[in-house]
């Protein structure tokens, strides 16, 4: 068993909600939400306007840069309007309102099958980038970056995040169980365009069928081998993972490329085997329904684009006393006040909260008993950090790193002030992401 | 005991003359004229002007680099009086501007979209939907105007709005930098019509997110004088430059335009709901 980094917490998991729920195909909807930007870095730019007919499949916003993907249609249609609409990651995007036709039918080129055993390298990175593929534990950070490492950064480990540490969520967990075989394909495309000879599946050891199913799939494969990892949040975090691994430490303001390793969540790993095995664009993803606040939890396959109001529909509905509905999960999961935002390509999970389940932030003054630190898995002082940020002393948060927080909550979790301090620290590296822009 | 005395004395006599003859060989010179102009610059050290700080701006207008009336904060009346102290007559008379928050949607009229549970800042709020407010151009009242407020100028009324104490702005800008909306302008002080919102939405949306927003009707244009007030994207927009008859406030079928001195900070707040 590995997995000992410093820090973290111990959050209820309540992943028995949908954990036991297989995979179900979400019928198309009445309207697809499809924002033209579904990537962490460089937006995409849309190439389709109002009235526009639509393919399944059809390139409807082109990348706006190297750190970008292309948005592809999830069905075949027409655009009804384009306009800005809540989106899951909190901010109000530009989107297409995309009314299927009911043929759902491919563009051309789209859908068929490929022998993927002969593909280069290069031939992969571009399937890559060509299918919009984007991290998909929730980072949406582009795929085909992280498969282009500079030369003198050698990768000698894959890593597959199968960890899914975030409480609540079973969309890994479901893949790993459904889709084992083709996970695997995808990871050796991805092993094979950087070269690596050495994969891990990493799951933590919550998930024992999983950890089993993988054990019997990767028997036979060169390379491949399983690794239940502790069961501690945030054990999924690329850096987290890295360290509990390899013991390798990525440094500071660095990427994972620099500690020689390359981690994958699971379901990236499915959305590039389909993409080269199928010539599938990325366009639809798993998502768990959960919480208390839904009839029927589960794990829905949905087009990205699908509104979350379709979403709850299709599982039963929610209750009267449902008080907040979160994408992703407690713990990094954004609240949304819309119903017609809609799932995108980060989109790993729908949970809804009672009001007695919701904390309430109260900006109660810092009592410094410290347990923040304990909990900061990146070894950061949040308690220090946030005081500093209270105060807009934006030069001396990044003095003390702030620019290295991963926004995963353990802080404001034990905080017994309950005061908000992943918001402080959002807020700051905003402020001084915004001053270096200015300064050049 | 007297030795003790005579000792001490002997120091201090001694250290005392090290000093002034330290006080005289290392004399740092300064020009009287730049801190004469330092007692009569406001001495907020905002930065408004552009230097660092108050003495700094001083000691440039004393060399001559800067404008006697380079400082925006003191207006006319610091301008005039380091005009005398630089021996040049301040002819300029430049218009005194002051901030004016362009936004009437306190809690009683706009319509919020949820429920805000987090860090009391704008911009903190501004990144989760943009707001609490329906309205995405929306004044937010959380304070971060009045907290960059050097001059303690601005206040957020109980109904959730900033507003502009317009005795106290120097109108140094600091707000309309810090407000994450940029909803906060520098208009000349004296005017008396001012259109209270900042919304480019078309006039159903904005109807829908507000109860006092600009829904583009366009009858305050046809009541102004040509050019007086014109449309940007589905707002009016007042030109400060042209003279409008307080009559035209009554055209609006919103009640977004008022009637208020921007000088008058009491009608301000009158037309804001009062405090």
């Amino acid at each position: 068993m590995a997995g000992g980094f410093f820090g973290g917490v111990h959050p209820e998991y309540n992943k028995k909600l949908a954990s036991g729920k297989s995979i179900e195909v979400m019928p198309l909807p009445e309207q697809l939400t499809v924002y033209f930007s579904q990537n962490l870095g460089a937006p995409a730019k849309a190439v389709v306007k109002k009235g526009d007919e639509v393919k399944k499949g059809q390139v409807i916003a082109e990348p706006g840069g190297f750190v970008s993907t292309p948005v592809h249609s999830p069905t075949s249609g027409k655009i009804k309007s384009t306009g800005f609409y809540p989106s899951p990651v909190g901010t109000l995007m530009e989107a297409a309102v995309i009314i299927p036709d009911g043929e759902d039918e491919w563009e051309e080129g789209c859908d068929r099958e490929r022998d993927i055993s002969g593909l280069r390298s290069e031939e992969i990175k571009d399937i890559v980038k060509e299918a919009g593929i984007v991290g998909m534990g929730g980072a949406t950070f582009p795929t085909h970056v992280k498969l282009s490492p500079p030369e003198d950064k050698p990768i000698d480990i894959l890593i597959l995040n199968g960890a899914e540490c975030e409480p609540y969520l079973t969309s890994d967990h479901r893949l790993m169980l459904e889709k084992t075989e083709e996970i695997l394909e995808g990871a050796s495309l991805f092993a094979r365009a950087i070269n690596v000879k050495n994969i891990v599946v990493a799951i933590e050891e919550n998930k024992p069928d999983a950890i089993e199913k993988m054990r019997e799939a990767v028997e036979g494969r060169d390379g491949f081998s399983v690794e239940p990892m502790k069961v501690i949040y945030p054990q999924g975090a690329e850096k987290q993972l890295i360290y509990s691994i390899t013991g390798r430490k990525v440094p500071a303001g660095g990427l994972p490329m620099e500690a020689g390793a390359l981690v994958q969540n699971v379901g990236t790993c499915l959305a590039a085997f389909e993409a080269a095995g199928l010539t599938r664009p990325l366009i639809q993803r798993v998502v768990t329904v959960t919480g208390s606040g839904i009839e029927n939890p589960g794990n829905v396959l949905a087009r990205v684009g699908t509104p979350f109001k379709d979403i709850i529909d299709f599982c039963g509905g929610m209750s009267d006393d449902t008080a907040k509905v979160i994408s992703g999960g407690p713990m990094m999961g954004i609240s949304q006040y819309s119903l017609d935002s809609a799932v995108n390509k980060g989109t790993s999970g729908i949970v809804l909260l009672k009001a007695g389940e919701v904390a309430q932030f109260e900006n109660e003054p810092c009592i410094r008993c410290g347990r923040c630190l304990t909990a900061c898995p990146m070894n950061l002082n949040p308690s220090a950090l946030s005081i500093f940020a209270e105060r807009m002393r934006y030069e001396e948060t990044e003095e003390y790193g702030v620019m290295d927080c991963i926004e995963c909550g353990s802080c404001a979790y034990v905080c017994p002030s309950k005061r908000p301090l992943v918001q402080h620290f959002k807020r700051a590296k905003a402020e001084i992401r915004n001053r270096s822009k200015k300064a050049g | 005991m007297l030795t003790a005395v005579i000792a001490l004395a002997g120091l201090g006599l001694l250290g005392s003359l090290g000093l002034a003859i330290a006080a005289r060989v290392f004399a740092v010179e300064t020009d009287p004229k730049a801190e004469a102009i330092e007692e009569v610059l406001p001495g907020a050290n905002c930065g408004a002007c552009g230097k660092p700080g108050c003495f700094d701006l001083a000691r440039e207008i004393a060399r001559g680099n800067a404008e006697i009336d380079a400082c925006p904060v003191g207006g006319q009346k610091v301008a005039e009086a380091i005009g005398k102290i630089m021996g040049v007559d301040f002819s300029g008379g430049g218009e005194r501007y002051v901030a004016l928050v362009l936004c009437a949607g306190d809690n009683k009229e706009a319509i919020k979209k949820y429920h805000y549970n987090g860090i009391y800042d704008c911009v903190s709020a501004d990144m989760f939907f943009g707001g609490d407010k329906a309205c995405s151009y929306g004044c937010l009242g959380l304070g971060t105007c009045a907290g960059a407020c050097p001059f303690g100028a601005i206040d957020i009324l109980p109904e959730g709005i900033a507003r502009v104490d317009s005795d106290k702005c120097t109108g140094c800008g600091k707000c309309v930098e810090a407000c994450p909306k940029g909803i906060i302008k520098l208009v000349p002080a004296g005017r008396n019509v001012h259109i209270l919102c900042s919304s480019h939405d078309k006039g159903a949306a904005a109807r829908k997110n507000c109860r006092v927003a600009c829904i583009g009707c366009q009858k305050c244009v046809k009541a102004a004088p040509e050019g007086a007030i014109h449309m940007d994207d589905f707002l009016a927009v007042i030109n400060y430059d042209a003279e409008i008859p307080e009559s035209v406030a009554g055209e609006c079928p919103m009640g977004t335009i008022k009637v208020f001195k921007a000088e008058d900070s009491a009608g301000q707040e009158a037309a804001g709901g009062g405090s």
